[in-house]
């Protein structure tokens, strides 16, 4: 089993998670949306997967490379 | 005299079949492909082949061609001139005489006023060579400074195939477009192995300068092409949308409808101008189908760049991608866009800005980055561009990102407003929080407070209705969405033979 990562792609803060530990997610399937300069961002996993931990909770404020989710 | 041409026939076999078995063996466990079959696939027709040079460096026994062909040939029957490593002859290596031919198909091509395509796959420089072919007037530097002088004025192609490493990195890095080959292709000025032994870097060739680094990381490829095979049509593809000369107008092909599946534009953007959309859904309502032909389109994705075709005719578009980064500007989309801007613009290629930008990126890191400076790059390249020019406000454009995307004040033959189009230098939410922030903060009762913040949101969202800025004469035309393409279609047409002239001086000093 490899872990996968999923990062942010710019600072914003999490205002939704759209999947949960044990959930599996598919290749550019939206998992985190986060807001930034007032948009909707929303945040994709790059590779297929199952959840094993979702990493930030809403309102958490991240930065560009956090770990949002972890996949494997 | 039948002696003489037996002679020499055997002998240009025996040069154009390049360097040794061995290395041909070689190149075959890699997936590449020989320097001529390269060719063969990149001309329309292997009858009408030019070559200068073929016995150059003969005397020396090994060095067939000096390990680089230089050619004339013809793509989608435009002429063009080539020049292509021969990976078999000393890994591509570059001799004195390899570098004159390199130097003589530049000439060759600025006077035959054609495209020139650089097929690359090679190790460098012979460092044993080095007197004759480095410093010298007619030495390697020599074809940079040919390459930067023919910008502009020709198309300049580059196929990556191999390595570019160390000075021989700066052939792309000077032409227009780059295309590279997945796994084989690599561009860098100092190899894993010296990053290692001079600054104690442990690291791989893929990940220090790798063909999928590069289009997805530093920018310095713009076509991630899966084989060989794929580059050389890309290149093949790209050239069909250039004429051979700044001088010439672009090609027309057939025209063709739009994608019949597409959706309607009215159903793809939503209303909420904070919800994401993908735009290539609205480019493909736009566009010729099949035309679409994307540069970078791994690097900087909140922001799309391509040529397409509106009724047969090239167009570069350039539009903020909501679904990536809230199609928000950054120093790379700066970057990707001033560069591709200033592309069309030299050879001709009408420029359409599709705008959903909530503007330029804030904060500390993209602060430190030089956000400020990228954006003014992309700014400059757009106002300098005198192609026609067409401004499509799709729905938001903020701030600077307005100006960025050919807003009105940088003389665009038209900018047009979908109905949802808002133009502001703020959003509604951001406004009212900056303008009222300490009335805000004043009104205890939330239910209240929520009250007020709406109430100015409606107003402000008043202040800036697209038909008071029609009204004001700030946009040119509000547009049916299900009429854009028509629209399109007809101004281009109309401005198709616009002459401007941007300013009278040496030339700008660029902000870089």
């Amino acid at each position: 089993m490899t872990m996968k990562k999923v990062t942010a792609n710019m600072a914003g803060t999490v205002i939704n998670l759209l999947v949960k530990a044990g959930d599996s997610v598919q290749a550019g399937q939206d998992v985190i949306v986060l807001e930034s300069m007032k948009m909707e961002v929303p945040i994709q996993s790059e590779a297929a997967g199952t959840v094993t931990d979702v990493k930030v909770n809403i309102g958490d404020f991240v930065n560009d490379g956090d770990v949002l989710v972890v996949l494997e | 005299m039948k002696q003489l041409e037996q002679t020499l026939r055997e002998r240009i076999d025996q040069v154009k079949r390049g360097g040794d078995a061995k290395y041909h063996q070689k190149a075959k466990e890699q997936n590449k492909l020989f320097v001529r079959d390269r060719l063969a696939l990149l001309f329309d027709d292997e009858d009408f082949v030019l070559e200068d040079g073929l016995f150059a460096n003969f005397t020396a026994g090994d060095l067939p061609a000096d390990g680089v062909v230089t050619a004339i040939g013809r793509v989608n029957g435009q002429t063009v001139c080539v020049m292509a490593n021969d990976s078999t002859v000393k890994a591509g290596s570059w001799g004195a005489r390899t570098v004159e031919k390199i130097i003589r198909i530049q000439e060759t091509a600025e006077k035959m006023r054609v495209p020139l395509i650089y097929l690359v796959d090679s190790a460098g420089a012979r460092i044993t060579d080095q007197l004759e072919m480095f410093p010298g007037r007619r030495g390697a530097g020599r074809i940079f400074y040919n390459q930067v002088k023919l910008s502009g004025k020709i198309p300049q192609v580059c196929i990556l195939f191999g390595p570019s490493a160390a000075g021989g990195a700066y052939i792309p890095a000077f032409c227009d477009i780059v295309i590279m080959v997945e796994h084989n292709a690599s561009m860098y000025l100092g190899s894993p192995r010296m990053a290692e032994m001079v600054i104690g870097e442990k690291v791989t060739l893929e990940e220090l300068g790798g063909a999928r680094m590069h289009c997805s990381v530093s920018g310095c490829g713009d076509v991630l092409a899966a084989n060989e095979q794929e580059a050389i049509q890309a290149a093949r593809r790209y050239l069909s949308y250039f004429p051979s000369h700044y001088q010439d107008a672009p090609p027309a092909a057939e025209p063709k409808p739009p994608l019949p599946a597409a959706k309607p534009i009215a159903e793809i953007v939503p209303e909420n101008q904070n919800a994401p959309f993908n735009m290539y859904e609205l480019i493909d309502t736009l566009v010729d189908e099949g035309s679409f032909f994307e540069v970078k389109k791994l690097f900087a994705q909140e922001l799309i760049t391509g040529f397409a075709r509106l009724d047969g005719n090239p167009v570069g578009i350039v539009a903020n991608q909501p679904r990536v980064k809230g199609g928000v500007l950054f120093v790379d989309s700066a970057d990707k866009a001033a560069r591709f801007i200033t592309l069309c613009d030299a050879f001709g290629i009408p420029l359409l800005f599709l705008a959903d930008v909530p503007g330029f990126m804030i904060g500390t890191a993209v602060e430190r980055a030089g956000i400020i400076r990228h954006g003014a790059k992309m700014i400059a390249a757009m106002a300098e561009a005198t192609v026609p020019k067409i401004s499509v406000i799709v729905r938001k454009a903020y701030g600077a990102g307005l100006y960025a995307m050919a807003s009105s004040a940088f003389d665009p033959d038209a900018c047009l407003a979908l109905p949802t189009a808002q133009i502001a230098v703020m959003g509604p939410e951001a406004a009212v929080n900056a303008v009222y922030s300490n009335k805000i903060q004043a009104i205890e009762d939330p239910a209240e407070r929520q009250a007020f913040v709406m109430e100015k949101r409606r107003e402000y969202q008043k202040d800036i209705d697209i038909y008071l800025l029609a009204s004001e004469l700030i946009v040119d035309a509000i547009v049916p969405p299900s009429e854009l393409r028509r629209e399109l279609i007809n101004r281009f047409a109309a401005y198709a033979h616009k002459r401007q002239y941007f300013s009278d001086r040496k030339h700008p000093v660029y902000p870089v």
